[in-house]
């Protein structure tokens, strides 16, 4: 249930003629794919993936469309003019991929019992196994946000 | 509760429509969008894995897909701050038109 109106959201995002209506489908798709990992066990990255995806990234999108004015449906067609290829590579990429994952013999069918997962834990983990990678994961943040503030910046000195 | 195949089937369709979204759309917003969703069936990969692997008490998995979440936020920013500028030189985001570098 959940994962068919994943799916069809993202379909929707993906087709749509209005960008603002395809970011809300969009948005739609990351909901459910934090229902998919609550169902998982996994509390703490579906609340994380709302904060971030539906409470950042899909907001920073709407601000994209409306600051590049491209909100109103274009008079022109969607799909570039190589559409057919695209949706060639797309298709036998799936076929690949759920052809090796329906025939593979690593895919387990018995059922675990649910691991008991805390955010304590999470975070005991972060701050000890962890701390490397978190720290370049600030230190990537940061020229990031940098870097895009410089990227979008006005040139003024060249007017 | 459903096993894993399911998950999987679930990610790699997710990843074939954001394959073909990114390959198919003119608009350099929706590629990104495109790449965003593949991005997310990804984390979803990760999460199964982790959740029907041999030793869910590692949290390995969780942590991988923060992280990767947190490298998806960056390269949104960059990647709408690269559109914004693109479309402040050619005032256009059409990805048909930019084609100064085709050779």
């Amino acid at each position: 249930m959940i994962a068919v109106l994943t799916l069809a959201s993202a379909v929707a995002a993906m087709s749509l003629r209005n960008l603002v209506h395809g970011v809300l489908a969009l948005a739609c798709t990351f909901a459910g794919l934090a229902a998919v990992y609550l169902l998982l066990d996994a509390q703490f990255v579906g609340f994380a993936q709302i904060l971030v995806y539906i409470g950042a990234v899909a907001i920073l999108i709407v601000f994209a469309i409306l600051l590049t004015r491209s909100g109103e449906a274009s008079p022109q067609r969607r799909f570039s003019s190589t559409w057919a290829i695209g949706v060639g590579i797309a298709v036998t990429v799936f076929g690949l991929l759920s052809g090796l994952i329906l025939s593979s013999r690593a895919v387990s069918q018995e059922i675990r019992p649910p691991p008991v997962v805390t955010v304590h834990q999470i975070g005991d983990q972060l701050l000890t196994k962890f701390i490397l990678p978190l720290e370049v994961i600030g230190l990537l943040l940061t020229a990031a946000l940098i870097g895009a503030v410089i990227i979008a910046m006005h040139e003024k000195e060249r007017e | 509760m459903t096993p894993l195949p399911c998950y999987l089937l679930l990610s790699a369709l997710l990843f074939a429509i954001g394959l073909a979204g990114a390959l198919t759309r003119r608009n350099a917003i929706m590629v990104l969008i495109g790449i965003e969703l593949m991005l997310n069936a990804a984390n979803l990969n990760f999460i199964a894995f982790w959740r029907f692997g041999p030793n869910p008490q590692a949290l390995t998995g969780v942590i991988f897909v923060l992280f990767s979440i947190g490298v998806a936020a960056a390269e949104a920013a960059v990647g709408l701050a690269l559109i914004i500028a693109i479309y402040r030189h050619y005032r256009t985001i059409n990805l048909d038109q930019i084609d100064s570098m085709k050779g």
